[in-house]
């Protein structure tokens, strides 16, 4: 089975002074590097949609940053269907697009005006794209008026429907979806996982999920991981990941030592990684 | 082939964009345009203030003429630095920096559509200044050779684009005060280029400075072609030192910007801010 995402011994950390390498050196003030993440491993097979879910803050986006190319690693290796993230940048971005749990546009010009931009982009022109953004929106429940109205008047929610149309438009092989349906109403959110899932059957989409939403992880994902303070600290399917009996939600709990979003004092309280069936001292 | 068509499909993208969010934002572009004209205005009347003050008789007029030159270029310049300095400051404020750099245009592409948009609107923004403010005075244009003042403005904006291509990394490198920092480097440029008097006058290291400076020749072939009609061969020494600053300045530039945008992608700065 082909490999999409390969990622080894990945680490990084930010510097509060936002100072990197020499200049840190030369000029930085006495600070400590705070890790995101650590020693990182995880491998996405070709076709699958899997899940990395985490509290606030445990290195999820860090984690989808890097993968997007725009991030670079501090050590370790990210690839992307064999290219480095760092040195095969140009190549990666030709085939991935990626939502965050921003919606950012041009908010003064409209959905289609944005997207026809991003489609420039990605060498899709207009004849093509804007009957695709028309299918995409319609199909998350978006059109008429609200295609050529500013982007700054439409609900959270609507923002990002277009920003999940703004992704699957270029047709990527791999989406990394960065807490795509926060801010959905339920509805919303169903149409935007619905979607997610008929990109992966019908265009052979790699899809890598970044979430704190179990229901979603448990619904969508082939295969997932938790993240916690930057450390995976179980990886498997999200059935094999949770006990008998068990929700995600109670096997999230067992693993980190802490419930999602709860992120006071984890790095004090948090053990070591309990597998399955292992008892938390 | 095939890549070339991308890249200009990237670029056109980009004056696309620039013309959509100033038909948006016109509202905010005829404040700036009447900013500009005021501005214009009160320096011109500097010069039969000045007749005022010194009691003395003098050419009033030329002075006119070398003010309103002076204004109308540095509203050129300005307008250039707004849109190719300020291009990540705003895609960073609309919080669309990380998905315009995902994308797998080169950045070459981002730097000449943004370019390329804001020569041809500068452009026209400055004729519209000169066009108000020679309502306010009587200009005598007649002599202006105005083929010299074309010839030496298009050679000069490559210098010019150069600059606002070096300073536009600033918000890259300085999340808080990347912006204030391209106003600073537009300001160095208006003490040092000579905008409303020679510079000559300036002290001498200061003159140095300002001799390394676009604008600074860019002013000197703009007032000699429209107060003195110079021919295109009368001002050819302005051309070699514009050639060569625009030969060091834009490669400078756009290697200047790509390593900022590596510094920016090993600290995690291209993160929305704001």
């Amino acid at each position: 089975m082909t490999t999409a995402v390969e990622i080894v011994d990945l680490e990084k950390a930010f510097d509060p002074s936002g100072l990197v390498g020499e200049l840190r050196r030369v000029v930085g003030r006495p600070t400590t590097p705070v890790a995101a993440l650590r020693r990182v491993t995880l491998h996405v097979a070709r076709g699958e949609i899997y899940g990395v879910v985490g509290s606030n803050g445990s290195g999820k986006s860090t984690l989808a940053r890097i993968v997007a190319t725009l991030l670079t690693p501090d050590a370790g290796r990210a690839r992307v269907f064999g290219h480095d993230v760092e040195r095969k940048s140009a190549e990666i971005r030709r085939m991935l697009n990626r939502v965050s749990v921003d919606a950012s546009f041009f908010k003064k010009l409209s959905p289609l005006e944005n997207l026809v931009f991003s489609a420039r982009l990605y060498d899709l022109p207009p004849s093509t794209a804007e009957p695709r953004v028309r299918e995409i929106l319609q199909r998350l429940g978006i059109s008429g008026a609200p295609l050529n109205r500013p982007v700054e008047q439409m609900s959270r929610g609507m923002q990002q429907k277009v920003a999940v149309a703004r992704a699957f438009l270029t047709a990527p092989v791999l989406l990394v979806l960065d807490e795509p349906t926060t801010g959905l109403d339920p509805a919303s959110k169903r149409d935007v996982q619905a979607f997610i899932q008929e990109v992966r059957d019908s265009h052979d989409a790699t899809v890598l999920l970044m979430s704190h939403d179990m229901d979603e992880i448990a619904r969508l994902c082939d295969r997932m991981a938790v993240l916690d303070d930057g450390r995976i600290v179980a990886q498997g399917t999200p059935a094999s990941l949770a006990a008998p009996g068990e929700t995600l939600e109670d096997a999230f709990i067992r693993l980190t030592g802490h419930a999602l979003g709860d992120t006071t004092n984890r790095r004090t309280e948090r053990a070591e990684p309990a597998g399955v069936g292992e008892t938390r001292p | 082939m095939i890549a070339v068509r991308r890249e200009w499909r990237a670029s056109y993208a980009f004056v696309e964009l620039n013309y959509r969010a100033l038909k948006r934002y016109w509202g905010w572009e005829l404040v700036w345009l009447v900013f500009a004209i005021v501005n214009a205005l009160t320096v011109a009347y500097i010069a039969p203030g000045g007749r005022e003050v010194a009691g003395e008789a003098f050419a009033t007029d030329r002075l006119v003429l070398f003010l309103v030159i002076g204004t109308v270029v540095w509203a050129y310049l300005q307008q250039v630095f707004d849109s190719v300095g300020f291009m990540i400051a705003w895609q960073r404020w609309e919080g669309t920096i990380e998905s315009t750099f995902m994308a797998p245009a080169r950045r070459l592409a981002m730097v000449a559509g943004t370019s390329a948009f804001a020569i041809a609107y500068a452009f026209v923004r400055a004729l519209l200044v000169l066009g108000v403010v020679s309502l306010f005075f009587d200009l005598d244009l007649l002599q202006a050779n105005w083929l010299t003042a074309l010839a030496v403005i298009c050679v000069g904006s490559v210098g010019f684009l150069g600059l606002a291509v070096m300073v536009a990394a600033l918000p890259l490198l300085f999340l808080e005060r990347g912006e204030q920092m391209v106003m600073i480097s537009l300001a160095m440029l208006l003490l040092v280029s000579g905008v409303f008097y020679p510079i000559e006058v300036l002290p001498d290291w200061l003159e140095a400075v300002g001799r390394l400076s676009p604008a600074t020749y860019v002013l000197e072939g703009m007032r000699a072609a429209v107060l003195d009609g110079a021919s295109i061969g009368d001002v050819a020494e302005l051309f070699p030192p514009l050639v060569v600053i625009a030969a060091v300045v834009l490669p400078l530039g756009v290697v200047v910007f790509r390593t900022a945008e590596r510094y920016a992608l090993r600290s995690g700065r291209l993160k929305r801010h704001g």
